[in-house]
């Protein structure tokens, strides 16, 4: 049996998006976010990332058929800024196709939920402190300053730029079919791989970084790592509303303040 | 500091506070980057790599996700940076930095949440002619986001250098204590805030703290031997 929608999707294989608008398209993703707000999250951001795509549309740009996509991508919508991607690519290839629009919309809900935490299980919690854990061992080995911010740099954009570049392939090759392709062992345990390889670059990563900063000397080097020990154990039965970083600012004020008063008292 | 340092500064502090959402979320904005371009700039990569280490460690406790509110540590890094990269023998000078990092971060943070109201608000207006599919205000409203966002960046940069001048002049000018146990006791605040972080991170993951406890053995073995 098939559905005037299936065909369509069918017909519209033959679809293609031109480089240039692919191009338009990526440079447009890394500003998704720039007008995130309480309103529509990242739904102008979408649309904003999906409107070269709509010039295809039939009518062309200002048409009726635009208009009324570029309006219904640039609802309220939510994901991690870098998988939004796959969004992207699927919505314009939906548009294209010219899916009903109740099916758009549904899909597009849909999306939402594995999108956000996915992207935030992979990279706030994975691929960023991994790097920069990764990008804090270099610098405890002694490294300069060229090249701990190439190697954390460059590190970081080759994940960063290779998801949202899949993202947008892998959206605009499936379209409205992309579930199966969002089931990729990479997505599904990559956090988990991830977050052991951070875990174990982070214990080589403090006691090095440390070291740096302090300087010679063995022996206050030691004194401060039990110190850290304790005191990091400690940081991790705060309450969630006093962070260890809100926290640090009180304790710093009073070491300032302290050292100010030896000074004086030496006088 | 000059005026033209801190004109400058403040512009990497705009850049570096735009790429920490609105644009393009590269990670130019971690402190290890944001600190060391800062102190580059006045001549001391090196002392603002220092102090974006220690910033890192700190950072490590505040993941970007959407709405939630966090520090802007794009701006605020540049200002730690220049504070070391400016004082690069003073005993005091990463302890202030952290200091006046974390709090222009924690100001910082707050400035987004104004900016998304903003944009809210600019959304809200320009609904009717979003939900007409009008290109021009999808587009718009996009570019004004980036453009305030820009601005903000430059402001809070532009006024926390100029805050930090004179009072990290008069702070270091009486600085008692000794450089080495000054530097000691500012990363032991950074790392505790690290050390906690990875913790609070990694634990839930089978396995991980095996491989954290694993991590560190070696890396303390590395810290012995050198």
């Amino acid at each position: 049996m098939t559905t005037g929608a299936s065909s369509a999707a069918l017909e519209a294989r033959s679809i293609s998006l031109p480089v240039h608008l692919q191009l338009e398209m990526a440079f447009r993703l890394l500003m998704i976010q720039s007008a995130w707000n309480y309103e529509l999250l990242l739904g102008n951001g979408l649309g904003f990332c999906i409107e070269p795509a709509l010039r295809l549309l039939p009518g062309g740009p200002g048409g009726t058929a635009y208009r009324q996509a570029l309006a219904r991508e640039c609802q309220y919508f939510n994901a991690h800024p870098y998988l939004a991607a796959v969004a992207v690519g699927s919505l314009a290839r939906a548009e294209l196709e010219m899916i009903p629009p109740a099916k758009i919309e549904r899909f597009r809900t849909a999306l939402c939920g594995p999108l956000g935490s996915v992207g935030d299980r992979l990279v706030w919690a994975g691929w960023l402190p991994f790097c920069s854990l990764l990008a804090l061992a270099v610098y405890g080995l002694g490294a300069g300053p060229a090249t701990v911010l190439l190697l954390f740099l460059g590190l970081y954009n080759v994940g960063h730029l290779g998801l949202r570049a899949w993202g947008l392939s892998v959206g605009w090759r499936h379209g409205m079919r992309v579930a199966p392709a969002l089931a990729t062992p990479i997505l599904r345990q990559g956090p988990a791989h991830l977050a052991r390889a951070a875990a174990l670059v982070a214990g080589i990563a403090l006691p090095l970084a440390l070291g740096r900063i302090i300087g010679p000397g063995q022996r206050l080097l030691g004194v401060v790592v039990v110190i850290v020990a304790l005191m990091g154990a400690l940081a991790t039965r705060l309450p969630a509303w006093l962070q260890g970083w809100r926290l640090s600012v009180g304790v710093l004020a009073i070491w300032i303040i302290y050292s100010i008063a030896q000074h004086t008292v030496a006088r | 500091m000059t005026d033209s340092q801190i004109l400058l500064l403040a512009l990497l502090g705009a850049v570096l506070g735009l790429d920490v959402v609105s644009f393009p979320q590269a990670m130019l904005s971690r402190p290890i980057v944001a600190a060391t371009l800062s102190g580059a700039l006045l001549g001391d990569a090196t002392g603002g790599l220092l102090a974006g280490a220690a910033l890192e460690l700190v950072a490590l406790e505040t993941l970007p996700v959407g709405a939630s509110r966090y520090p802007e540590w794009g701006s605020a890094s540049v200002v730690g940076g220049a504070i070391v990269g400016y004082y690069p023998d003073r005993a005091g000078a990463l302890s202030v930095a952290l200091l006046a990092a974390i709090a222009v971060g924690w100001i910082g943070g707050w400035t987004m949440v104004e900016l998304r109201t903003l944009n809210a608000r600019w959304a809200k207006r320009l609904r009717p002619a979003i939900d007409s599919g009008e290109r021009s205000a999808v587009v718009g409203l996009q570019l004004t986001g980036l453009a305030t966002d820009f601005v903000r960046g430059f402001l809070l940069t532009w006024v926390a250098l100029l805050a930090f001048r004179p009072l990290g002049r008069a702070v270091l000018g009486v600085w008692g204590a000794d450089a080495r146990v000054s530097r000691a006791v500012a990363v032991t605040v950074a790392a505790s805030v690290g050390a906690a972080a990875v913790w609070k991170l990694f634990r839930v993951t089978e396995h991980a703290r095996w491989f954290l406890v694993g991590g560190l053995a070696l890396g303390l073995a590395a810290m012995a031997l050198r």
